[in-house]
């Protein structure tokens, strides 16, 4: 049996305004290593699910387990460290690439050499980048950077929520193709979340349907991906 | 000689008062284009304005009369009205009452005791107040800049501020850019009214003084005084504010509560 990593029980978030659940009675275990696919329609509570796993938001439903302890006991800094996310969108901070790739290292007071650098931006495609503005770059380059920049943290979990939904046709290509990369040659722990099945299908060890904030199906990707009725709400 | 004051000084200050509200009234209709909500918040404003000035005037009158001490009363007064005002210009911040009350009082209160200890501002009561109250008034103005700013900012960068709470951040370190935007973009009248002082802009207090009877050296010398003082205290009143206002915007779990 796999050590698992990160457990959802029973998690949700009801808005306090309105009363509306956008996540309610999720629960599922995340395996060291494993690439747990999140597919669902929009609305779906998909990005939901992974700021409360990440504390970005606070669960009013349920918690989170994170090496078998309440993430609650944790400082919420500490426990972001180690579960890393990146965006829809790459979000840089003014300045160059490498104090982008810096920012993560140095809020634990650890600094990052500048070879150390190099290596991630080799390691995404933007070998001699460091010193260049952040705010000029396309949005596949700063998605780039925002993986990079979250890769810097050495985090033990990595969620990806929809990374390449904001990019252009030919950068999505290339971006997804380098987190798919990433995932196989680091043996990353992650949650993506993805509106493209087929993606979920080839990258993803096992796959969670979400609909209306709800659990619709948690399985093996083709287990779960060839049932019509899931594949419909997909 | 009731009529002749009535006649001439009052009916003339009314005639006044009525001149340059027409021209604000002309200026705001010019620019409605621009600022469509000035077209009443000006003529409101000037209208409580008037009232306001004209009941402390009548206060005034009647308390400088009495003994210095009855001046504390006078500006903590100030303080409370310039924390509501301050209140309506941070809204979705929570609390900002007590935020903005907390931090004037500390900053203009704590400038004034000492400059009143030290004797830079004379313990009469016709020094205090109207010193006091430029003191208090700009620091508001301050205060009215920062936490606008500051709000403007966090919700401008919303993803970037969670960006870097996702890293390992502290809501103090996410938002620490914002707050030094904020605060360097409310200091500015303060700093510049420093800078331009005698050459863009010659205070009232500098003027009234020579009229007064001071020597008009001193007078150039204090009114240097009143503005430093009116910096320090937007400057205390800004960074007690900068520590403030971060709790109010973050949950204690450091999640961002004022995202739009």
């Amino acid at each position: 049996m796999p050590d698992i990593l990160v457990e959802c029980r029973n998690l949700g978030r009801e808005l306090s305004s309105s009363g509306q659940f956008l996540l309610r009675g999720v629960s599922f275990g995340l395996a060291q290593g494993e690439v747990l696919g999140i597919v669902g329609p929009s609305g779906a509570g998909k990005s939901m699910l992974l700021r409360l796993i990440n504390r970005l938001d606070e669960p009013t439903e349920g918690t989170v387990f994170f090496h078998g302890g309440d993430y609650r006991e944790l400082p919420p800094e500490t426990l972001r460290r180690s579960i890393g996310m990146v965006m829809q969108r790459a979000y840089l901070f003014p300045g160059t690439i490498a104090e982008n790739i810096a920012f993560g290292p140095g809020q634990r007071g650890e600094s990052i050499r500048a070879a150390q650098i190099d290596a991630l931006l080799a390691e995404v495609g933007l070998e001699g980048y460091a010193s260049r503005d952040a705010l000029t770059l396309s949005g596949g380059e700063a998605q780039r950077v925002a993986i990079t920049r979250a890769l810097a943290n050495d985090p033990e979990v990595l969620l990806l929520d929809e990374p390449t939904s904001a990019l252009d046709e030919a950068s999505r290509g290339s971006v997804e193709s380098l987190l798919e990369r990433l995932i196989r040659e680091r043996r990353l722990t992650c949650l993506w979340v993805t509106h493209s099945p087929e993606q979920a299908r080839t990258m993803a060890d096992r796959i969670l349907v979400l609909a209306a904030g709800r659990t619709k199906a948690l399985g093996l990707p083709d287990e779960v991906l060839s049932r019509r009725m899931e594949a419909a709400d997909v | 000689m009731f009529e002749h004051y009535l006649s001439s000084q009052l009916v003339r200050g009314i005639i006044y008062c009525l001149i340059t509200a027409l021209a604000t009234v002309v200026v705001i209709l010019l620019a409605r284009r621009r600022a469509p909500g000035l077209l009443w918040e000006v003529p409101l404003a000037e209208l409580r304005g008037i009232l306001q000035i004209v009941a402390v005037g009548a206060i005034l009158a009647a308390l400088l009369r009495g003994p210095a001490w009855t001046s504390i009363f006078v500006l903590a007064g100030m303080i409370v009205a310039a924390a509501s005002i301050v209140r309506k210009r941070a809204k979705k911040i929570p609390r900002a009452f007590t935020l903005a009350l907390v931090a004037l009082a500390t900053g203009a209160g704590s400038i004034l005791v000492v400059m009143t200890l030290t004797g830079v501002i004379p313990l009469k009561i016709l020094t205090l107040i109207p010193v006091g109250s430029m003191v208090i008034a700009n620091t508001m103005n301050t205060q009215s800049i920062f936490l606008d700013r500051f709000r403007g900012e966090v919700v401008a960068h919303v993803g970037e501020i969670e960006s870097a709470l996702a890293l390992g951040a502290t809501s103090d370190d996410a938002v620490e850019r914002y707050l030094q935007a904020a605060f360097r973009a409310s200091l500015i009248p303060a700093v510049d009214n420093i800078r331009s002082l005698g050459i863009v802009w010659i205070p009232g207090i500098m003027a009234g003084m020579v009229l007064s009877g001071a020597s008009p050296l001193y007078a150039a010398l204090y009114q240097f005084v009143v503005l430093t003082t009116i910096f320090s205290s937007s400057a205390l009143a800004c960074f007690v504010a900068s520590h403030l206002v971060t709790r109010r915007v973050f949950s204690s779990y450091s999640q961002l509560l004022l995202r739009g």
